[in-house]
């Protein structure tokens, strides 16, 4: 301890420095949210308001803060203020879209527009949309059917098998390349398929799954993929000792261990596809009537048809557009939901 | 039920990096062999050849006889799957199933490999494994519990208990301690030489002391230079070996004079 006091060149650093008041930040908050206020009552436009009101906060506060907290401290501001800012203006957009969507979707739920689809039989019956909430789901339930198997079992020769072989090298190559391919391309791929099947002029909804499905499976690869990886070599170590042969060890170890990671994917993969429009426009085409059938005639899609209802203009199509739109972040929404609990119920168990 | 091992002019390769040269040793049958010597030398890799685990690593692969029960387990036309049901084994660290209970996870080699299996049947093995791996009084109220629930050690006895419900012949163990605290360790010590009566076992282990409390025979094994491949510089009764080693090398690791 003397030796410490004696010691000439030890600069004694104090633990106590001084600080902003705790509610330092939000006090600015409210000053800078006042000004915005006074700027939007004197009549700038509402941008111009708020983007003076967060400028005043991200200039005043590590300005006090330099003052009185000195240089680490007003950095240390600066850079939290800015994350923060930089968190609202992502969710700016996220919340006026959901906002839009309710307010001007919402309204128009009821149930003959979930029960009706465009073809009237009378004159005066009303329309809906069930004929593309039957057609969204199921020309997205054939993509599924289509991609989970061919994804789930080309990550499982990824990850189990190829052990980055050439071949695997390969897979993962055009797996990524795969990823990139515009919705359009895909949409021509199975319009030029079918095509040369079936003979010009074919539609049907499978076509569109199949276009779907070429969006999907690169993301349910990667998604599986990651999963698999997750699973400790050790456990597979463990069942070999056991003697299991390599292929139980895949079926009851290895996909059991990560099946909630893989349903998650699954499920985002399908949620990413659902919205789909272009490739569903060139080989799904578009009607008026429920169309049960998946592999013949037209099919319309909830995309498909907020992008008619869209194209027409008057003011009932786009009540029909906005409602559609809500009733497919509903299903999206719902989707993600089922993933979460899907993920939750077979995620391995602590106790 | 158990059986001896014969081991002659074993090589083990890493793809080209010979890591195991010129192993020749009688493992005994219903005794404990216990493996010694520093770390990198080998002994893991050697324990993990003798029931064909080796070879799950790409490129690795075994040059040589390993004879258990007059069959050598390297012959093209012995199949891997059958010899780890033989030769059972039981890791450095725990690793019990995570999706599923401590009753599914002893019963997972049998019903991963036959199948289906009566309730009263399973519930007998189950009970008989647990048991034999000193765990049963501890886990008899919660079987239905996940198996990663329990403490490291318990974890560890879980993973002996599924190791020995497929009846092997022979149970190789890789540090099964390392990852445990003194009381857990001198648990799984205690089981060792309960099971030894009925399996032939072979232990790695970084502990003299374990070596020479839980061993009947004992293998020092060593790298002849940094960059050379590991080689069994002796192999003999644990009594001699701890008193009175032939060869000074093991001496002056026991002594602990290097390693």
């Amino acid at each position: 301890m003397t030796m410490l006091q004696e010691s000439p060149d030890r600069v004694h650093i104090s633990l106590i420095q001084p600080r902003l008041p705790q509610f330092a930040a939000l006090i600015i908050a409210g000053i800078a949210a006042a000004l915005g206020l006074l700027l939007l009552v004197l009549g700038t436009g509402l941008v111009p308001a708020v983007l003076i009101g967060a400028l005043v906060f991200l200039v005043a506060l590590p300005l006090w803060s330099f003052f009185i907290e000195g240089r680490r401290g007003a950095t240390d501001r600066l850079m939290t203020s800015l994350i923060w800012t930089t968190f609202f203006i992502a969710l700016v957009p996220l919340v006026s879209l959901l906002w839009r969507v309710i307010a001007k979707g919402a309204g128009r739920i009821d149930g003959t527009f979930l029960s009706y689809s465009f073809f009237k039989t009378q004159i005066d019956q009303p329309v809906g949309i069930y004929h593309a909430i039957i057609g969204t789901l199921l020309v997205t339930l054939g993509a599924a059917v289509i991609s989970v198997p061919i994804g789930v079992m080309a990550a499982i020769y990824l990850v189990e098998y190829g052990k980055k072989n050439k071949l695997a090298k390969a897979i993962t190559f055009l797996v990524d390349v795969m990823t990139g391919i515009p919705s359009i391309v895909a949409g021509l791929f199975a319009f030029a398929l079918f095509t040369l099947i079936f003979g010009p002029a074919y539609v049907s909804g499978f076509g569109g799954s199949v276009a779907l499905s070429l969006l999907m499976i690169p993301i349910v690869v990667r998604a599986t993929e990651e999963m698999l990886r997750l699973v400790p070599d050790d456990l597979r170590e463990a069942a070999y000792a056991l003697g299991t042969p390599k292929w139980k060890t895949i079926v009851k170890i290895v996909v059991p261990t990560s099946l909630g990671g893989i349903l998650t994917g699954i499920t985002l993969a399908t949620s990413r596809v659902i919205g789909e429009t272009a490739p569903l426009l060139l080989i799904a085409g578009a009607t008026d009537r429920t169309n049960m059938n998946l592999f013949d005639g037209a099919m319309t899609t909830l995309p498909v048809l907020i992008y008619g209802q869209n194209l027409r203009g008057d003011e009932a199509a786009e009540a029909i557009a906005w409602g559609a739109a809500f009733v497919l972040i509903l299903i999206v929404m719902v989707l993600n939901l089922v993933a979460r609990i899907v993920g939750k119920i077979f995620a391995p168990k602590k106790n | 039920m158990a059986k001896s091992i014969d081991v002659s002019d074993v090589n083990i390769y890493y793809s080209d990096f010979l890591a195991v040269q010129g192993v020749n040793m009688t493992i005994r049958a219903g005794a404990v062999t216990a493996f010694i010597g520093p770390s990198g030398c080998g002994k893991s890799t050697f324990l993990r050849s003798l029931n064909r685990m080796h070879e799950v690593i790409p490129g690795a692969r075994v040059e040589g006889k390993i004879v258990v029960d007059g069959q050598d387990l390297y012959e093209s036309s012995v199949d891997p799957v059958a010899v780890r049901r033989q030769v059972g084994m039981v890791f450095q660290r725990p690793n019990p199933f995570p999706t599923m209970s401590i009753f599914d996870n002893v019963l997972a080699g049998l019903k991963l490999n036959s199948g289906k299996m009566k309730k009263s049947e399973a519930e007998a093995v189950v009970e008989k494994s647990l048991r034999g791996a000193n765990l049963w009084n501890e886990v008899k109220d919660r079987l239905n519990k996940p198996g990663m629930g329990l403490s490291g050690g318990q974890q560890q006895r879980l993973c002996i208990a599924r190791a020995i419900a497929v009846e092997p012949q022979v149970l190789l163990m890789d540090e099964p301690c390392s990852a445990l605290d003194p009381i857990s360790t001198s648990a799984i010590e205690d089981l060792i030489h309960e099971l030894k009566n009925d399996y032939t076992i072979v232990i790695v282990t970084h502990n003299m002391q374990q070596a020479a409390r839980v061993s009947d025979d004992t293998g020092f094994f060593n790298l002849k230079a940094t960059g050379e491949p590991g080689r069994l510089v002796e192999f003999n009764p644990t009594k001699k070996m701890f008193a009175n080693p032939d060869d000074p090398a093991t001496e002056a690791y026991i002594s602990g004079r290097f390693g």
